[in-house]
């Protein structure tokens, strides 16, 4: 390679290219490839030093430059009317009336989970947290999503137990209710767990917080916890594969401390309720480096830091150390000049450090002083408008293999098949994990923990004389094996699963956060995966209008080569009016029970690809079941109408496990039982027929069950909807669900099943 | 009713019992933040929850050294009443003020659902002469370190002295895991000499409403502070 202006190096030229050999080395170690080099040496005109090349490798990573999916991340949707602030801050906002703005964002923990699970997922929360009181919400909600290898691995369970710990430990004790979440397992996770966290807020609208820096001059600041030798790398970590040492690499997972994680969310709060701040970043992955990087880039100005400010934890830190770092809990500000002493006070209040450690600059550059001498001087702008972005080839694989029912060979009666089905970790009940989770701290809970579809909490101060407010409604869904199968469609799938849940539960989808997780995108069928999941979700969310606010992508999920099922996690928000009108999925007595979305004469399900598939044939290798993008908005809207009219008494989303499975779920909790009405050509069949098997277990998407005491008004309304729907009949308090003279399913002992089966394997 | 409630740094259910409280008398208790030492005089204290210190060196231990404790110490002596709830429980025992320890909840995970009270036959006590025996109240917990353990002569001396208020009971559906932390004899709050200082790990302010957690928290607050101005 060549340096434009050599003369600015008073070295010989064997020095010189002894120099450059020695700092390729230094940056290839540091995940940097040769070519990604040269380029830094032809952007900053010089061979960067140890410091400057570490601030490049972090945000030259995946994990903050997004290099290998921003070329796609920017075709999907992200506006639309009620969007505030879409995907490029630290979370998303959207208007939900009243002044009032939710801002959210889901962020994965999985490369630090792995190895150090407590502490990974416990910073996953924290660092989720501090994202949205960035922006000047008050964070009121969390949930995550969960993925762990085969529950028989005893590596799993360590993994099981240290992550809830580490999210209770987190929340818990930061006093913020985590209301929501899923949490799987399969085989494809056994070297790559997921811990995906997500955090929602609530803010004034007009009272946003963000990250440009403005103002040549104005003082930054440094608060919250000092900067301590931990994290250094994680984010270059978190960008590239594991191998049989990863473990070596624990150095580099955070340490988290909720409670100084509190005192940061209480202080900041407080000083954003004045009006010195002007702009505002948490220091995340890459710590100092990319929350003064980001803050002036967004501003297109410099930053002059001096490093002897920073509050550290150890003596004689270097300023690789202290730009590299990703201690938590810390914040970065500029505020506006003369209110530095006020907003010390708040922070002397709330026992943290609080340091003005430098100044906006009109250089673009960032200068770095240390014990006296430049430790750094690069220009801002290749940091972040040359970072990277790689077209990768990839290819698109859709299964399009089909399963006909007459080619089912039946090993199971429905009654063992369903006890299979509650048997499986992935279906029952995760108890066990959610009771170690606070989810009822500040008192705003209206469901959580599977109460009904998607949780929610009220929206504190709008209650009125009629109603106790308004409520803001959320989930996380995503199901791997379609996505794996068919990415475009599993897509599409994890999207309108989630909007299903959301209006399941009374409330009307918003808005999308995501969370992206694949394995390693150099391999062409990997980035098929991504960029179809993208293509997917982007074609769901703009057809119902639930645009993706923010998000995040975690790549290089392999270890030994061996990726995980590619998981594409979508959390959604969605607002309801009155929390009274939240809906249960669990069904009451003498209810009658509907199925929307299916009409009589429907007898074939669809069992490619589905928890049937798995039990019969032992293995999933067949198209999942289409999304047709029509019909899921349709019955959106028309269960969303009959709630409307108050003739809904519980609704319950048809997802894993088919119409049975659904069924058993709405009538666990309060004992219920149901004479369940078939399709008359299912009439005669016996419990091992294939096309009963299809019609009970099949997966087909856009179907809700609703239940209602009013069934007549229903009728009337359904009748002119052009909506399928099926009347499965009405819930007694036998708890025996008879299907008609072919099968008894005691409801009692598969509910045992579903309540044991997690304890059982965590012991 | 004049009531104040403290706040140490990691208190996080202050905004709960601060909104119950509102919601129940009518009128916003003061907020005692932990380094002040000058406040009027009031009818009753309350110690919330949540993690004061991070629960850092033991649960309650750095908060019970906090300057408002000697206010709340001074309060108790002139028989004003205290109610402590799950860490202000904790920090009651921590400051001396009530007896026995809290440790870790048996299986040692932290655990968060509803649990059903049996009130006890105890001593005169603001906190309990409004309520029937008869009826239990349904109320959440939310703690890692809510087992109640003590010796045998303090249990014994606890009981004699009608001084344990609370117990966790079996519901209906007969379940062997009603009471969630081991504490002994299923004890889920106690009361001081005076009868007018009590401490539980359950949360009455997370019980205030039909659609959460039921009502019974809101009736355990409403009577309580009908009998402390009573």
């Amino acid at each position: 390679m060549k340096i434009s202006n050599q003369t600015l190096y008073n070295i010989n030229k064997n020095e010189y290219r002894a120099q450059l050999e020695s700092t390729l080395k230094d940056a290839m170690e540091m995940g940097l490839t040769e070519d990604e080099f040269n380029l830094i040496c032809k952007k900053i005109k010089k061979i960067p030093n140890k410091t400057e090349l570490g601030i490049f490798s972090a945000m030259f990573s995946e994990h903050c430059s997004y290099k290998s999916s921003k070329k796609w991340l920017k075709t999907m949707p992200t506006r639309a009317k009620h969007v505030i602030q879409g995907p490029g801050e630290n979370a998303g906002v959207i208007d939900i009336g009243d002044n009032l703005a939710a801002v959210f964002k889901i962020e994965s923990h999985n490369h630090p989970s792995f190895i150090e699970p407590y502490q990974g997922a416990a910073t996953g929360v924290g660092g989720i947290l501090r994202d949205v009181f960035t922006m000047g919400a008050r964070p009121i909600a969390l949930l995550n999503a969960l993925r762990f290898g085969s529950p028989s691995e005893l590596l799993t369970k360590h993994h099981v137990s240290g992550v809830v710990k580490g999210i209770g430990g987190y929340g818990n004790c930061i006093g913020i209710p985590t209301v929501g979440g899923e949490t799987n397992f399969d085989k494809s996770y056994d070297g790559n767990i997921l811990v995906n966290a997500m955090a929602v807020g609530l803010a004034n609208k007009n009272r946003i917080f963000y990250s440009a820096a403005t103002g040549a001059g104005n003082p930054v600041i440094y608060v919250g916890a000092k900067t301590g030798r931990d994290g250094i790398h994680g984010a270059t970590m978190a960008s590239t594969e594991f191998t049989d040492n990863s473990s070596e690499k624990r150095p580099t997972v955070q340490v988290g401390d909720p409670f100084t994680g509190k005192l940061l969310l209480e202080s900041c709060l407080e000083l954003m309720s004045t009006d010195a701040v002007l702009s505002i970043q948490d220091m995340g992955a890459a710590g100092l480096t990319s929350s003064s990087v980001e803050m002036a880039s967004k501003g297109s100005l410099g930053m002059y830091l001096n490093l002897d400010l920073v509050p550290t934890r150890e003596d004689k830190m270097t300023s690789y150390e202290i730009m590299l770092s990703e201690s938590q809990e810390r914040m970065l500000m500029i505020l506006k000049p003369g209110s530095e002493e006020n907003a010390k006070s708040i922070f002397d209040k709330w026992d943290l450090d609080f340091a003005v450690i430098g100044e906006v600059t009109k250089t673009g550059r960032l200068i770095l002083d240390k014990d006296g001498f430049e430790a750094c001087n690069i220009p801002i702008n290749p940091l972040v408008e040359d970072a990277p972005e790689y077209d990768r080839p990839y290819e698109i694989i859709q299964n399009k293999n089909t399963i006909k029912v007459n080619e089912l060979n039946i090993n199971y009666a429905v009654d063992e098949i369903l006890a299979k089905i509650f048997e499986n970790p992935n279906i029952s009940s995760k108890r066990w994990i959610w009771e170690q989770y606070d989810s009822s701290v500040m008192g705003d809970t209206i469901s959580s923990n599977g109460k009904s579809d998607a949780s929610i909490v009220k929206i504190h101060g709008t209650k009125n004389s009629k109603s106790l407010g308004k409520g803001i409604a959320m989930t996380t869904d995503c199901t791997p094996r379609y996505v794996k199968s068919d990415p475009i469609n599993g897509g599409m799938q994890a999207v309108c699963e989630a909007a299903r849940n959301i209006a399941a539960s009374g409330a009307k989808p918003l808005a999308i956060t995501n969370n992206l997780n694949f394995g390693n995108p150099e391999k062409k069928n990997i980035m098929g995966e991504i960029v179809g999941s993208i293509k997917g979700i982007s074609k769901a969310a703009s057809f119902l209008n639930t645009p993706i606010v923010s998000g995040n992508v975690s790549l290089y999920n392999e270890t030994n080569g061996k990726g995980i099922l590619p998981t594409p996690v979508i959390g959604m928000v969605g607002v309801i009016d009155e929390v009274e009108n939240c809906l249960e999925m669990n069904a009451k007595e003498d209810n009658t029970l509907l199925i929307l979305g299916q009409s009589e004469n429907f007898t074939e399900g669809w069992i490619g690809c589905s928890i049937y598939q798995e039990i019969e044939n032992k293995k999933i290798d067949a198209a999942p079941p289409p999304v047709n993008l029509e019909k899921e908005k349709k019955i959106i809207d028309i269960l969303l109408q009959l709630h409307t009219k108050n003739l809904l008494t519980a609704a319950h989303d048809i997802s894993d496990g088919g119409l049975l499975t659904t069924i058993c779920e709405m009538l666990f909790k309060n004992n219920l039982g149901l004479n369940l009405n078939l399709p008359k050509s299912l009439l005669k069949s016996d419990s091992k027929d294939p096309t009963l098997h299809s019609w009970c277990f099949g997966e087909d998407q856009g179907r809700i069950i609703v239940a209602t005491d009013e069934i007549d008004k229903v009728n009337f309304f359904l009748k002119d909807s052009n909506l399928d729907y099926f009347v499965l009949g009405k819930t007694n308090a036998s708890n025996i669900l008879n299907l008609k003279d072919i099968t008894t399913i005691y409801i009692k002992s598969l509910k045992n099943s579903f309540e044991k089966t997690l304890p059982l394997i965590m012991g | 009713m004049r009531s104040g409630v403290t706040i140490f740094p990691g208190s996080n259910c202050d905004r709960d019992i601060i909104v119950a409280l509102k919601n129940i008398t009518g009128k916003a208790p003061i907020k005692m933040w932990h380094k002040d030492t000058e406040f009027p005089n009031l009818d009753l204290i309350v110690i919330p929850g949540g993690f004061s210190f991070g629960d850092y060196l033991r649960c309650g231990a750095l908060a019970a050294r906090s300057p408002v404790i000697k206010n709340i110490k001074n309060h108790i002596s002139r028989g004003g009443a205290v109610l402590g709830i799950c860490n202000g429980f904790q920090i009651l025992i921590e400051a001396g003020i009530l007896p026995g320890s809290l440790i870790r909840n048996k299986k040692l995970l932290f655990t968060c659902r509803d649990t059903m009270l049996e009130i006890q036959n105890t001593i005169k006590s603001p906190f309990l002469s409004g309520l029937k025996k008869e009826h239990h109240l349904n109320i959440p917990v939310a703690h890692n370190e809510g087992n109640f353990f003590a010796s045998e002569t303090l249990l014994n001396e606890l009981k004699n002295d009608g001084r344990i208020a609370f117990k966790y009971i079996k519901e209906v559906n007969n379940n062997t895991d009603y009471n969630p932390n081991g504490s002994s004899n299923d004890i889920a709050g106690i009361l001081s000499k005076n009868g007018r200082v009590l401490g539980m790990m359950p949360h009455p302010e997370r019980a205030i409403n039909n659609l959460y957690g039921g009502t019974d928290g809101l009736k355990f607050l409403t009577k309580s502070f009908e009998q402390i101005i009573g």
